[in-house]
């Protein structure tokens, strides 16, 4: 026993070099210690990467959830004259002009006097709202502005703060930084659907195309120009490819469509279709390389020319993989940061019009969490804001792996 | 007759069209190359390289952001390769290829692959900074701000999960590259599984480590969104530390081209930075690139 004992401690001190001057008994199968640990180890940094998923969902979600609490007591007088400018701002609203707006918070601003400096913040990003270079020239001085604006605004954040920030989301409206802010997602969402499906239109069929002649019509050379230069373009950063867009792509494009604002969703649409070309096309290839043999063969044998084999057979036999593939590109444009911060121009609008600035949910995030308060409303929202971009990429994701590969496997196999 | 003619041009034109395709990517790749270096090609100076920016960054050299980049992908690297090959060889030698156990794993994996960069920040936020950096400072430091603000250290960790897919994913391709009988006579000779791991398993993907750890440096040096508010500053006068914030070339990319007042005035330099970074990445993935396709014939062969 104290023998056993004693050579198991030897082992795991001098390692391998003392365990080949040893005689190995094969009839048994000792208990190692240093096989057992290393084991465990593995295995236990193995689940990390299940229990990173999770811990990212939920403090994501942790750091929003403040915004849920409505009932969290405030001291009366700051709701009082919250309420108060609530109300006189509300009806401004409904009546329109910016101009009247802030005519008539100049009224208001003798009963509270010290939010008269941010109403004015939140008229101008109103403003800037439409003609889209003023955003982008001021936008550090603006900053600065920001966060001097948000600490007093945080200091008033309770309940009534949340409700109201709840209710606004709802709303058409995306001004987080003033007395009255407003937390409208609709013309993020609005701006992030039109934008991913810009850069869709562009990159799927293309990339599809792309796939489907490597797989089939390409010969061996072309195949080893084609693969490793997509690879390459899936290694370019997004903020290199962002500068692309906004120093030649923007210029290129506004010279070919004529339309009026430099930057807007088609130019940001485009550049980010050229970052989920190599996604989409990567997997596309792969489901088209998984179609048998035998089925190429088969339709040649029965007369199919070619690209009538490539179309009509490959093509659909493939279709879940490709769908596959168009989701996880949704999801790669989705979540797409540094190409909608440089390249959208960034204006929160309710336009269906592509050739007009957007602002899409992510850069949202990536403008404004650097400016904002820890543990504001705005903060609250824009956590917000992650999650649900955290829980629509993890649902796409889960339907590309589990939905469509199935589907593909039983197709392939014929069942 | 006329008819297969027809048919023939048909097929061709079509086949025509998705040649046309692919090479349209590939003129979008040569086009932003090209582009990007010929703007940037005057930029590279070792004197800009190696200097400070100066004149209120209108001026001067990219040494401190290169210098910031460097570090992180090292920091990211140390924390990302040894994880991911643990669970890559975990994926391979250990877990049964259908258990529920290694089917979560590879899903947990790809999800983290998919999971938009942005999201990573927050993380990074929320739990380095918010969570584990505040209650470091409340017990080791009586509360003064030290871990809880960014930093160097919780950007190149939020970097390094960010890229433990990459690494997962290559260094898996590799281990399936070893033969199983080289495992299986490693095992008849006597050796346990973790000898066999140890002595022929890992030498023999030694390459495929190597891959996913360049491609993992090449997609850490270009990612901003997880540094945007993990530690990412517009402008440091002194080289970083672990615990300050610090000088990254894609961040100072952005900075330059959306947040200065100045835009065209530091143009050149914007080029400039474009294209050292837009090399630097092109180099890594070109090793990834040759070193995956010599893994590959290895396997085919």
């Amino acid at each position: 026993m104290t023998k056993k004992e004693k050579k198991g401690k030897m082992k795991k001190l001098s390692g391998l070099e003392k365990w080949q001057s040893e005689r190995i008994d094969i009839t048994q199968k000792r208990f190692r210690i240093g096989d057992y640990l290393a084991e465990k180890v593995i295995k236990g940094v193995a689940y990390l990467s299940i229990a990173i998923v999770f811990l990212i969902f939920v403090f994501v979600f942790r750091e929003s959830f403040p915004i849920f609490n409505t009932s969290k007591p405030a001291t009366e007088t700051q709701v009082i004259a919250k309420q108060d400018s609530q109300e006189t701002y509300g009806a401004v609203t409904d009546n329109g002009s910016a101009g009247q707006k802030q005519e008539t918070y100049g009224a208001v601003s003798d009963s509270a006097s010290k939010s008269n400096t941010q109403e004015t913040y939140g008229a101008v990003t109103d403003q800037s709202a439409a003609p889209k270079e003023t955003v982008q020239a001021g936008d550090s001085t603006n900053s600065k502005n920001k966060t001097s604006d948000t600490y007093t605004v945080s200091a008033g954040s309770g309940s009534d703060d949340n409700r109201s920030a709840l209710k606004s989301m709802a709303s058409k409206e995306w001004v987080p930084v003033s007395a009255n802010p407003r937390y409208g997602l609709l013309a993020l969402i609005l701006g992030t659907i039109k934008i991913t499906l810009i850069s869709l239109l562009f990159a799927a069929p293309l990339s599809i195309l792309a796939a489907l002649y490597v797989s089939v019509f390409a010969n061996k050379r072309m195949k080893e120009l084609i693969k490793p230069t997509i690879e390459l373009l899936a290694g370019f950063p997004s903020v290199v490819i962002g500068f692309f867009a906004l120093m030649v792509l923007a210029t290129f494009l506004q010279s070919v469509f004529h339309y009026e604002t430099r930057l807007n969703s088609f130019v940001g649409g485009i550049a980010m279709g050229i970052a989920a070309i190599p996604i989409i096309f990567t997997i596309t290839e792969d489901a088209l390389t998984a179609v048998p043999k035998s089925f190429y063969e088969a339709s040649l044998a029965l007369g199919a020319s070619k690209w009538q084999t490539a179309f009509f057979v490959i093509l659909p036999a493939a279709t879940p993989g490709i769908f596959a593939a168009i989701l996880l590109g949704i999801g790669r444009v989705f979540g797409e940061t540094m190409i909608a911060l440089m390249a959208t121009g960034n204006a929160a609008q309710m336009d269906l019009n592509p050739f007009a600035s957007v602002r899409t949910l992510a850069a949202t995030i990536g403008a404004e969490m650097a400016e904002v308060v820890f543990g504001d409303t705005h903060y609250n929202v824009l956590f917000l804001i992650g999650s649900l971009l955290f829980i629509f990429t993890f649902v796409i994701n889960a339907v590309a792996e589990f939905y469509v590969k199935g589907k593909l496997m039983k197709r392939i196999q014929g069942k | 007759m006329i008819n297969n003619i027809r048919k023939n041009f048909k097929g061709a034109a079509i086949e025509g069209v998705t040649l046309f395709s692919a090479l349209l990517i590939i003129a979008i790749v040569i086009v932003m190359f090209t582009v990007i270096f010929i703007g940037g090609k005057s930029q590279l100076t070792w004197e800009f390289l190696s200097s400070f920016p100066t004149d209120g960054m209108t001026k001067g050299g990219i040494f401190p952001a290169i210098y910031g980049t460097a570090l992180l992908v090292i920091i990211m690297s140390i924390a990302a390769v040894p994880f991911g090959t643990i669970t890559a060889i975990y994926l391979t030698e250990y877990a049964k290829e259908n258990s529920i156990i290694a089917k979560t794993i590879r899903f947990a994996v790809r999800t983290l692959a998919v999971i938009p960069s942005i999201i990573y920040g927050l993380f990074g936020l929320g739990f380095f900074i918010k969570f584990v950096g505040t209650h470091v400072d409340n017990s080791l430091y009586g509360g003064t701000l030290h871990w809880g603000q960014p930093n160097l250290l919780w950007a190149s960790l939020t970097m390094a999960l960010l890229t433990l897919p990459v690494v997962i994913v290559s260094v898996e391709e590799a281990l399936k590259t070893v033969p199983q009988e080289l495992r299986a006579a490693s095992l008849a000779l006597g050796a346990t599984k973790w000898q066999t791991i140890r002595k022929v398993v890992l030498p023999g993907s030694v390459s495929g480590i190597m891959t996913g750890t360049i491609l993992a440096v090449s997609r850490g040096a270009g990612e901003v969104a997880p540094i945007l508010f993990t530690g990412a500053a517009y402008y440091l006068a002194t080289l970083p530390g672990l615990g300050d914030q610090f000088m990254v070339l894609g961040y100072h990319i952005y900075v330059l081209t959306t947040q200065s007042a100045n835009v065209d005035q530091t143009l050149p330099i914007q080029f400039g930075t474009t294209c050292v970074l837009l090399l630097l990445t092109f180099v890594l993935n070109m090793s990834a690139v040759i070193l995956r396709y010599r893994i590959r014939k290895k396997k085919n062969n």
